[in-house]
């Protein structure tokens, strides 16, 4: 049991909590996740790390509610608690100085894509951050990002916010316009797919955190499979981190669907 | 009542006496009482097999011949005094025949439902060598655990004043179960670390209700609190807490019985489409997160034509799940023949009479998709039986140009698991085998690590409960002996 410590909302479906788990506070780095459950008979879901906070034993997870499980999460409120929180999985992400980063989010991919911005910066590399969503409530954690970013583009849709657009446009625009050693990108997987289809065309390595169906999280049930460059992975013990370039994108989306 | 359980206690003595040896191997064997099989596809929760009456139990253990010499016990991998504890149900002593199981067994309800006591302790039994049946020790044992568990006259093992010193178990299946029972008794402070979120391992994930009821488990788990043994769950060792955690926090002894994690796959084409899943999947979805129950928020998916890809007690479990579960046709797709499964009798028998076929000497090359992405179709290769392999059975090769297409909607893996790299990958300095599998002395049990020892399916790679069981009991014994140095 890990109980609530605060809650914020970022948009009506989107929601951050504050959560007790002091063991994980402490063991985890950019690009781990954890698998939580609400309730004696909840599912087992994935969830990525987006912060820490190691003196106060917390971890900071964002939800967005778009399941079952993931409506009941967002609907806990301070003081209450989830069953059970077991991690930090996967492998961390690769930190290391290449020059310039750019990191691309989308929608609630920005609350993983955080600390591994702030490990990249303190690498000592040049980071800017593309941040996009269809609409301007849909752009969250805005201001940390900014705190850790040497530049922060926003692209939303709608135009409603920074730069109409999607985030392929913000970040070819940064391509066009200066040396580009790295991208990361976190977001829905449509997204990520052309990202990476951008990015081989300027044969620029492309890294992407995917987050597929999970049970475990161990390696154990293989629901989370994908094929990258021809051999099936699991997501849970050899990523969630890949060469964007490799994963096969179109497969992935397919087995998304498979319990809708 | 005489507590003697030896041979050559009086009442062990009279009690062979009392009825002749002729009269006891002319018993025949008794038979399990069991749901029929079209009721038990209704039902999937309900035990197949009953248990066997009193009446007849005290029939089955007057057929044991109380042999000077018994080769019962050497058969088991954890060597339960298998006589003296049939010979305490002859004299209707129940409540001390479990005493007996549980003097060299954690789990005694458990096995006696899913050992493999055909290929143990009773292919040893002198009956065999009389061309009669064994004695039934597997119901027999079955009985005696029961029996004591419904009369709620449980009896918790003698166990020595505690000397302080705290021992972690990474893993709580049968391996580490049976390990931490054993240390327990030595009076050391146990504490068993649990990935999941339930504790019990492949006892709860992989074996279904139908073949081992979790309130059965759970009464033996409760014996093991009720010893000390501390249970932590959703605890990963090597991820939560690491090796080095541990030895800050005290521990002197480490037994890491992770199991054999990772499902294997065939690596053929289609075998990612949507619809295809390992047993591991599908066993954990139904069993373990309850999926298919009301107000269980865990998904499965449901097929009318379903095939299961192996011949192993895991693919008989995910099978006979499946039809359970409503598959109209629920099919084993073998490579080799029926006499090279290596599924228990009893699971073959169990899955013939609920109407599963089988597809013996077959083996999928592919699976074909429909717009969506779903599995509608697999291509099957006809094969035929060779030379005998490695493992000593005749090895399937393809018979060119004998290719069928049957229709599937669901299809299920059960090609075997490979050990689980994480624990092991976590500890530098461990040696670990091209399989991933961590080496171990196989008489100690102790690996590369002086105070790190291992069992079960992560130093085995895929074997049974009760051979994990015996690699927990032979660790506790060698890491108790160099400790008390």
């Amino acid at each position: 049991m890990n109980k609530i410590v605060s809650k914020e909302h970022f948009s009506e479906k989107v929601v951050k909590l504050v959560v007790e788990a002091p063991l994980i506070a402490k063991a985890r780095r950019a690009g781990h996740f954890v698998i939580v459950r609400s309730g004696e008979h909840g599912e087992r879901i994935p969830l990525t790390i987006a912060d820490s906070d190691t003196v106060a034993g917390t971890i900071t997870l964002v939800v967005q509610a778009v399941g079952v499980s993931t409506q009941k999460i967002c609907a806990l409120e301070p003081g209450d608690y989830l069953t059970d929180v077991v991690g930090p999985l996967g492998q961390a992400t690769h930190i290391e100085k290449v020059g310039t980063v750019v990191c691309c989010g989308g929608g609630v991919g920005v609350a993983p894509l955080l600390p591994i911005i702030k490990a990249m910066k303190q690498a000592g590399n040049k980071v800017i951050s593309v941040l996009a969503g269809r609409s301007k409530d849909l752009i969250i954690m805005e201001d940390q990002v900014r705190e850790n970013s040497d530049e922060v583009i926003i692209m939303t849709d709608d135009g409603s916010y920074g730069t109409k657009g999607l985030v392929t446009n913000g970040l070819e625009e940064v391509i066009n316009r200066e040396q580009v050693d790295l991208v990361v990108t976190i977001g829905p997987a449509i997204m990520m797919k052309f990202v990476a289809l951008l990015t081989k065309k300027y044969d620029i390595k492309t890294v992407c955190s995917l987050n597929t169906v999970m049970v475990d999280g161990t390696g154990m049930c293989g629901a989370c499979r994908i094929t990258i460059d021809g051999v099936t992975k699991f997501v849970c013990i050899d990523g969630p981190e890949f060469d964007a370039h490799k994963v096969n994108f179109d497969e992935m989306l397919m087995r998304l669907k498979a319990y809708k | 009542m005489e507590n003697n359980n030896t041979r050559d206690a009086n009442w062990r003595e009279d009690l062979r006496k009392s009825k002749s040896a002729k009269d006891r191997t002319s018993t025949p064997r008794v038979k399990m009482p069991e749901l029929d099989g079209k009721y038990r596809v209704e039902h999937r929760l309900e035990e197949v097999n009953q248990g066997l009456t009193a009446e007849m139990a005290l029939i089955e253990a007057t057929r044991c011949l109380d042999c000077p010499d018994p080769q019962c016990v050497t058969g088991c991998p954890v060597n339960i005094n298998i006589p003296g504890f049939i010979k305490n149900i002859e004299r209707g002593e129940f409540l001390e025949a479990a005493k007996v199981l549980k003097e060299t067994s954690a789990l005694p309800a458990v096995c006696g439902r899913v050992c493999p006591q055909e290929k143990q302790c009773e292919s040893r039994c002198i009956h065999l060598k009389m061309k009669k049946e064994a004695v039934a020790i597997g119901y027999l044992e079955r009985f005696a655990a029961d029996n004591e568990r419904i009369s709620g006259n449980i009896a918790l093992p003698e166990v020595a004043p505690s000397n302080g010193i705290k021992i972690a178990v990474v893993g709580s299946g049968p391996a580490g179960l049976s390990f931490a029972g054993d240390m327990a008794k030595r009076g050391y402070s146990i504490t068993v670390f649990e990935a999941l979120h339930e504790i019990g391992g492949v006892l709860k994930y992989g074996i279904p209700e139908f073949r081992l009821p979790n309130a059965v488990v759970d009464v033996e788990i409760d014996g093991l609190r009720k010893i000390g043994v501390e249970f932590i769950k959703d605890c990963i060792i090597g991820k939560t807490l690491s090796y080095d955690d541990l030895h800050d926090m005290g521990f002197k002894g480490i037994f890491v019985a992770s199991g054999a994690g990772l499902p294997r796959f065939m690596n053929i084409p289609g075998e990612n489409l949507n619809g295809i899943m390992s047993s591991n999947e599908y066993l954990t979805r139904v069993n373990l997160m309850g999926a298919g129950c009301d107000g269980c928020d865990t998904p499965v998916l449901k097929g009318h034509n379903v095939a299961i890809i192996g011949g192993g007690n895991t693919a008989m479990d995910s099978v006979r799940t499946a039809r359970r579960m409503g598959a109209e046709r629920a099919i084993i797709v073998y490579r080799r023949s029926e006499e090279e499964m290596p599924a228990r009798l009893e699971e073959v028998k169990h899955a013939k009479e609920e109407g599963i076929e089988f597809m013996t000497l077959h083996n999928p090359i592919e699976y074909i998709g429909d717009e969506n992405g779903r599995v509608k179709a697999m291509r099957v290769q006809r094969m035929e039986l060779g030379e005998p392999d490695e493992s000593g059975r005749r090895s399937p090769i393809a018979i060119e140009g004998a290719i069928i297409e049957i229709p599937v909607d669901m299809v299920i893996v059960s090609v075997g698991v490979s050990p689980n790299p994480l624990v092991p990958k976590s500890i530098a300095g461990l040696d670990v085998s091209r399989r991933n599998t961590i080496v171990v002395n196989e008489d100690t049990m102790q690996s590369s690590i002086s105070d790190l020892y291992a069992g079960g399916d992560i130093v085995r790679g895929g074997a049974t409960v009760i051979l994990a069981m015996g690699d927990g009991r032979r660790a506790a014994q060698h890491m108790h002996e160099a400790l008390s140095k």
